[in-house]
C-alpha cells in the first residue's frame, strides 16, 4: 500500500517515519518556505504537567508520549544520525502570585484524582524552590513540578524526523502545496500547485492551518484556527536553569528562551513589543539575572489549535482510508504520531488511546 | 594569516592613537576603530572560544550581524566588538563560553520597570 502525508511539518514528519519504520511506501508532500510553518517556530518543550485538567485522557495521551520519547531520539540517532537533544529532567511552572499557585495546585490534584494511573507532582514554596533554582527573584511565589516534563532541540528534531524518514525509503517533495484532493473507487488523486499530480491508496492530512479546508475535501470537519505565540531567544549563558519551566528554559548550548504568550489574531504571524515587552518582564520577575540578558531574535508562529486545544485525529467516514490528524503539541505527541498513529494507518486499527480525539466531540448530530 | 589581509590605509588625519588593554597586554589603535578592528590591526586573531564546543573565532562580517567577534569589553559580556569604538583606557577581554549571567551587573531600571 502506498500512503501520501500532506504536510512535512513535525506531526506530518513522524507520522511519515513511524510509517517508514513499518514498511509503507511513503510520499511527504510539503508547502514551500511561506508555509505558516508552526513546526519552526515552536518552544521545543516536551511537556505533560497541567495538560488535560479538563480531559484526562489527554494528560495520559501526554504522558504515553513522554513516555516513549526516548525511544524516538534514540530511532533518529540510529536513522538520521542526529541527536536532537533530548533532556527530560522534569519541569517546573513558576507562579508569581498566590492566586496563581492555587489554582496550580487545584489544576493538578484534578488531574491526579481523574488519572487512573500515577501521576507524581510535587507544589514547592519560594524557600524550597530557592535551593533548587538559586536564581529565582523575591516576586516567586512557588512552583509546581512534574519529573515527565522535558524539552529538545526542536529545529533539530524536524531536520532528524525528515532525514530518517527518507533514509527509511519515503520520498520527501517540497514545494508541491496540495490544491485538489478527489477521491475515486479506492484511491486519491491529489493536485498540487507545481502543476503535478500524486495518485495514493491512503492519505494522511497533517497540513496544520491547512487542516481544516484540505480534510474539507474527504469530508472530516476539523474546527481549527490559528493561535499566536511569541518567542524570545537570548544569547547564550553559562548554565543557570538545570530544567525547563513553562515559560523559560535554556538549551543545552545555553540559549536562553522565553515564551507562552497566546493571542487570537488570525493569521498574523509579526511580533508586537507590547507582546515582546510583557514575555520579558515576566522572565526578568521570574530570574531577576536575565536583566543583563541581550536578546538576539524574536519571533512570532501560529499554533494549531481546536475549540477544546486537544488534538483531533479522524478518519474519514464519506472516504476511507483518507485521516486528519491536528494538534499544538507536536514536540510533546511526535513520539505517539511516530509510533502509535503511524500503527493506525498502516494496520486500519484505531488504538484505544486515540479514540477521543475523535471530531465528533464537535458534531451536535453526529451522522454515524 | 588574518593579520596580513589588515593593513591600514595612510590617511591625512591627526595620528590620534588611543591606548587599550587586551586580556591585561597594552596595545594602542588609531582613534575611531572598532574594537574588532583594532585588535586585528595589533594581529589578535582569538576573541572568543564558543559555548558549545570551544572552538576559537574570529570576527568574520565586521559589521554586527554574526556575533562571531564577541567580547568582554569594560566588564561587559558578550559585547559585539565590531559595533562599539574602542576608547581611551578600555579593558578588553576575551569572551570564552557563555555569558556568565550571575556575574553581570543586574539593571536596576529593568527591574523596576518588571514591577
Amino acid at each position: 500500500m502506498s500512503t501520501v502525508v500532506v504536510g512535512g511539518g513535525l506531526v506530518g514528519s513522524a507520522i511519515a517515519y513511524g510509517l517508514a519504520l513499518q514498511g509503507e511506501t511513503v510520499t511527504i508532500l510539503d508547502e514551500g518556505d511561506v508555509a505558516f510553518r508552526a513546526s519552526r517556530g515552536n518552544f521545543g518543550l516536551v511537556w505533560v504537567q497541567g495538560k488535560g485538567d479538563q480531559h484526562v485522557q489527554y494528560a495520559s495521551w501526554s504522558l504515553q508520549s513522554a513516555r516513549l520519547w526516548p525511544r524516538l531520539a534514540a530511532d533518529l540517532q540510529r536513522d538520521a544520525g542526529i541527536d536532537v537533544c533530548l533532556q527530560q529532567p522534569g519541569g517546573y511552572h513558576i507562579c508569581l502570585s498566590d492566586d496563581e499557585m492555587q489554582e496550580r495546585a487545584n489544576k493538578l490534584s484534578r488531574i491526579r484524582e481523574n488519572l487512573d494511573q500515577p501521576y507524581d507532582y510535587q507544589i514547592y514554596t519560594a524557600s524550597e524552590l530557592k535551593r533548587i533554582l538559586p536564581e529565582i527573584g523575591p516576586d516567586v511565589v512557588g512552583a509546581s513540578h512534574t519529573p515527565y516534563d522535558g524539552h529538545v532541540n526542536p529545529l533539530l528534531l524536524l531536520r532528524a524526523l525528515h532525514k530518517a524518514a527518507i533514509v527509511r525509503g519515503a520520498a520527501y517533495r517540497p514545494n508541491r502545496k496540495v490544491l485538489q484532493i478527489k477521491h475515486s473507487g479506492s484511491s486519491f488523486r491529489l493536485e498540487t500547485d507545481s502543476g503535478d499530480s500524486f495518485t495514493t491508496d491512503k492519505l494522511v492530512i497533517a497540513a496544520g492551518l491547512s487542516n481544516r479546508e484540505l480534510a474539507e475535501q474527504v469530508d472530516i470537519y476539523v474546527p481549527i484556527k490559528a493561535n499566536q505565540g511569541q518567542v524570545l531567544i537570548g544569547e547564550r549563558c553559562k548554565h543557570f536553569l538545570s530544567a525547563p519551566t513553562t515559560y523559560i528554559r535554556q538549551t543545552n548550548e545555553g540559549t536562553i528562551q522565553m515564551g507562552d504568550s497566546m493571542a487570537d489574531m488570525g493569521l498574523d504571524d509579526r511580533t508586537q513589543n507590547e507582546v515582546i515587552s510583557t514575555i520579558a518582564r515576566r522572565a526578568i520577575r521570574t530570574f531577576p539575572i536575565l536583566g543583563t540578558l541581550n536578546l538576539v531574535r524574536a519571533w512570532a508562529a501560529l499554533r494549531i489549535m481546536s475549540p477544546d486545544g486537544l488534538p483531533i485525529y479522524q478518519e474519514s467516514r464519506a472516504c476511507p482510508g483518507a485521516y486528519v490528524f491536528t494538534c499544538h503539541s507536536g514536540v510533546t505527541l511526535a513520539a505517539n504520531h511516530a509510533y502509535e498513529i503511524s500503527r493506525w494507518v498502516f494496520e486500519g486499527e484505531q488504538p484505544d488511546a486515540a479514540r477521543t480525539f475523535s471530531n465528533a466531540r464537535f458534531m451536535e448530530h453526529s451522522s454515524s | 594569516m588574518t593579520q596580513d589581509l589588515f593593513i591600514r590605509l595612510p590617511d591625512d588625519s591627526q595620528d590620534d592613537t588611543v591606548s587599550f588593554s587586551f586580556n591585561g597586554e597594552p596595545l594602542t589603535a588609531a582613534k575611531g576603530m572598532s574594537v574588532a578592528a583594532a585588535l586585528l590591526a595589533n594581529g589578535k586573531h582569538v576573541f572568543r572560544h564558543t559555548p558549545v564546543s570551544g572552538a576559537p573565532r574570529a570576527p568574520y562580517c565586521m559589521m554586527g550581524v554574526c556575533f562571531e567577534c564577541l567580547l568582554e569589553i569594560d566588564g561587559v559580556q558578550n559585547r559585539q566588538s565590531c559595533m562599539t569604538s574602542v576608547a581611551q583606557g578600555m579593558h578588553v577581554h576575551s569572551q570564552d563560553g557563555g555569558k556568565d549571567l550571575s556575574g553581570q551587573l543586574i539593571n536596576s531600571e529593568l527591574e523596576e520597570n518588571a514591577q
